[in-house]
């Protein structure tokens, strides 16, 4: 067996004098590798044009559908349809982009051995996360600004003009992207693999839709119902989205007259940590086959 | 001087299997080490302990002067890891990946050059997932070196290579090591293991059953001899008496003449087959027909 002609014809390292010194200096700092994940993720996020699309197009449609379906106010309190429905739909969109798209994306990192490629490298293993959080977060900004264009634009929806109710919006997104997000970090350890991810992440968010007041007022749902939505993030994320756009006015709609934003705060934050816990006691670099 | 790989008594079982049962290693800075093996003799387990993605049972493992079962961000940056399979089919562009993947090192390779080296400046601007087989590995290997790794794992990286880009990918190997690089490499390939290593091991039942140069594993350098003709063949340890002897007998051109010795892949398959288990035992498939020795 002979050796290959001529190893110096691609020698990696005859143009590189500076092939000696080696990694030696220091690394570079855990934050710059977070935002070099979260300009990755949130590119590769947007690459895939089919998705970015559909994700899009999914509350829009939605909005479009039920104020056609149920035009006109409810119940007499001067709160439209589109109030009601924008508020569900941008809870929905949080989830469905932090806990469902988020989950399956994962899934699909760990079966094809995306994962176990990055944690092979001198990455903090937080980065990750905080790249995919951080892409979630600027994918669901974007939906709420498009949904909430629709909304003034062709339902009349009125905008909140009080900084303290924007202020209010931006605790209740910024958390429910966070719980959102790290559950669907933490759900994505339950398919067996990528293909099967999609269907088991699936359906817990579709059902927690319709029990959770995005699709029916949770008025309309037998008491044992409400009870079990209440214990999951999302009831709580679209009764924080309703305080905003439908004011004070909407609050008669609520179970109890309140929209207990003080209740709001504390769920969405339980889920948060709990969550939290759950990746960083159950998270697999490895798919299952892999050992 | 301290070894960049040292193994004592490494074990690790899965429920039933054994698949690592007491392996020691040694592999020295700068020379390319091939492992070979049937599939599930233990390489790969052992070679993933080495990168630090498995943990071991029982055994000293010191890889670059660290213990890869708690790997800091340093000893990663280090390190180069090229895996067996990686189908991640991203939307990133080479060039991006290349240069995503140097903001994780202190003084990475310029991608750009890079891409040079590895004959992809053509494919720069494709997504990942648009590339051929060929063209992907060469990407991961491109990964596994932009950090400057001291040490550098491959894990049967020319699997399904044609014998061109297998022979492209040699050259890019051996320019690797010529820069001092170590380097690990586990293969199906026995000519592989003989183009590249300076050394072999053979791992069979998750042990060592024998290392050292290619050129003379097994004792294969002072091995009898096999002169064959068109008219018979004998095995010896003289052979150039034997062809001198032929050549009188057929008054010149002997015909159809060969000498040969064991080549590393009868080594190979013999001690593979010493260590097999008695019938009835199922530890391991060998990946390769096990024929009997000569």
């Amino acid at each position: 067996m002979t050796t290959a002609s001529d190893p110096a014809a691609s020698d990696p390292a005859a143009s590189d004098p500076a092939a000696v010194p080696r990694a030696a200096a220091s690394l570079p700092s855990p934050l710059r590798i977070a935002l070099a994940r979260a300009a990755v993720e949130t590119k590769v996020l947007f690459r895939e044009r089919d998705a970015v699309v559909f994700t899009f197009a999914l509350p829009i449609v939605f909005l479009v559908l039920f104020a056609a379906i149920f035009s006109g106010s409810a119940e007499g309190t001067g709160v439209t349809v589109a109030q009601l429905y924008t508020a569900g739909l941008i809870g929905s969109g949080v989830m469905g982009t932090g806990f469902q798209n988020l989950g399956i994306g994962i899934a699909g990192d760990r079966d094809d051995g995306t994962l176990k490629r990055l944690v092979g490298l001198p990455m903090p293993r937080a980065a990750y996360f905080i790249g995919k959080i951080a892409s979630v977060l600027v994918m669901t900004v974007l939906q709420v600004a498009v949904l909430l264009a629709i909304a003034v634009l062709f339902y009349d929806l009125e905008l909140p003009s009080q900084v303290s109710t924007w202020l209010t919006f931006v605790w209740v997104f910024v958390l429910g992207v966070s719980a959102a997000s790290v559950l669907g970090i933490a759900v994505s350890g339950l398919p067996r693999s990528g293909k099967s991810a999609t269907a088991v992440i699936s359906l817990p968010f579709v059902v927690l839709q319709f029990v959770s007041g995005v699709f029916i007022p949770i008025t309309e749902l037998p008491d044992w119902l409400v009870n079990a939505a209440s214990v999951f993030p999302l009831k709580w994320m679209c009764q924080g989205f309703r305080s905003v756009f439908l004011g004070d006015a909407g609050a008669a709609l609520e179970l109890t007259g309140s929209y207990e934003l003080g209740k709001v705060a504390l769920v969405l934050g339980a889920w948060l940590v709990g969550g939290l816990v759950l990746c960083v006691t159950t998270f697999r670099w490895k798919g299952r086959h892999d050992g | 001087m301290e070894h960049a790989i040292r193994v004592r008594g490494l074990t690790k079982r899965y429920g039933e299997v054994q698949a690592v049962a007491g392996l020691d290693l040694d592999v020295e800075h700068g020379e390319v080490f091939a492992v070979l093996g049937p599939n599930g003799a233990g390489k790969s387990t052992t070679v993933e302990i080495l990168e630090g993605y498995r943990q071991r049972d029982a055994g000293e493992v010191t890889v670059l002067g660290r213990d890869p079962a708690r790997p800091t961000r340093e000893w990663r940056s280090r390190i180069g890891i090229v895996l067996q399979s990686a189908d991640d089919r991203a939307e990133l562009t080479v060039r991006e990946t290349l240069r995503h993947f140097a903001t994780y090192y202190a003084n990475p390779r310029d991608p750009d050059e890079l891409m040079e080296q590895v004959g992809l400046t053509d494919s720069a601007g494709k997504r990942i997932r648009q590339l051929s087989g060929g063209q992907r590995r060469r990407v991961d290997v491109a990964l596994g070196v932009i950090g400057r790794p001291e040490l550098l794992f491959l894990d049967e990286p020319t699997t399904g290579f044609d014998p061109e880009a297998r022979r492209r990918f040699w050259e890019l190997i051996e320019g690797l090591a010529h820069d001092g690089t170590t380097i690990v490499l586990t293969t199906h390939y026995l000519e592989e293991a003989e183009t590249l290593a300076d050394r072999v091991a053979v791992v069979a039942r998750g042990r060592v059953v024998a290392q050292g140069d290619p050129a003379t594993l097994g004792g294969r350098a002072t091995a009898r001899a096999r002169v064959a003709w068109s008219d018979g063949e004998i095995e010896t340890d003289t052979p150039t008496e034997v062809v001198l002897e032929l050549s009188r007998r057929y008054d010149g051109e002997i015909p159809g003449l060969t000498v040969t010795r064991p080549t590393l892949e009868d080594v190979y398959l013999r001690l593979i087959e010493a260590e097999e288990p008695p019938a009835g035992g199922t530890l391991e498939t060998p990946a390769v027909p096990v024929e009997s020795a000569p």
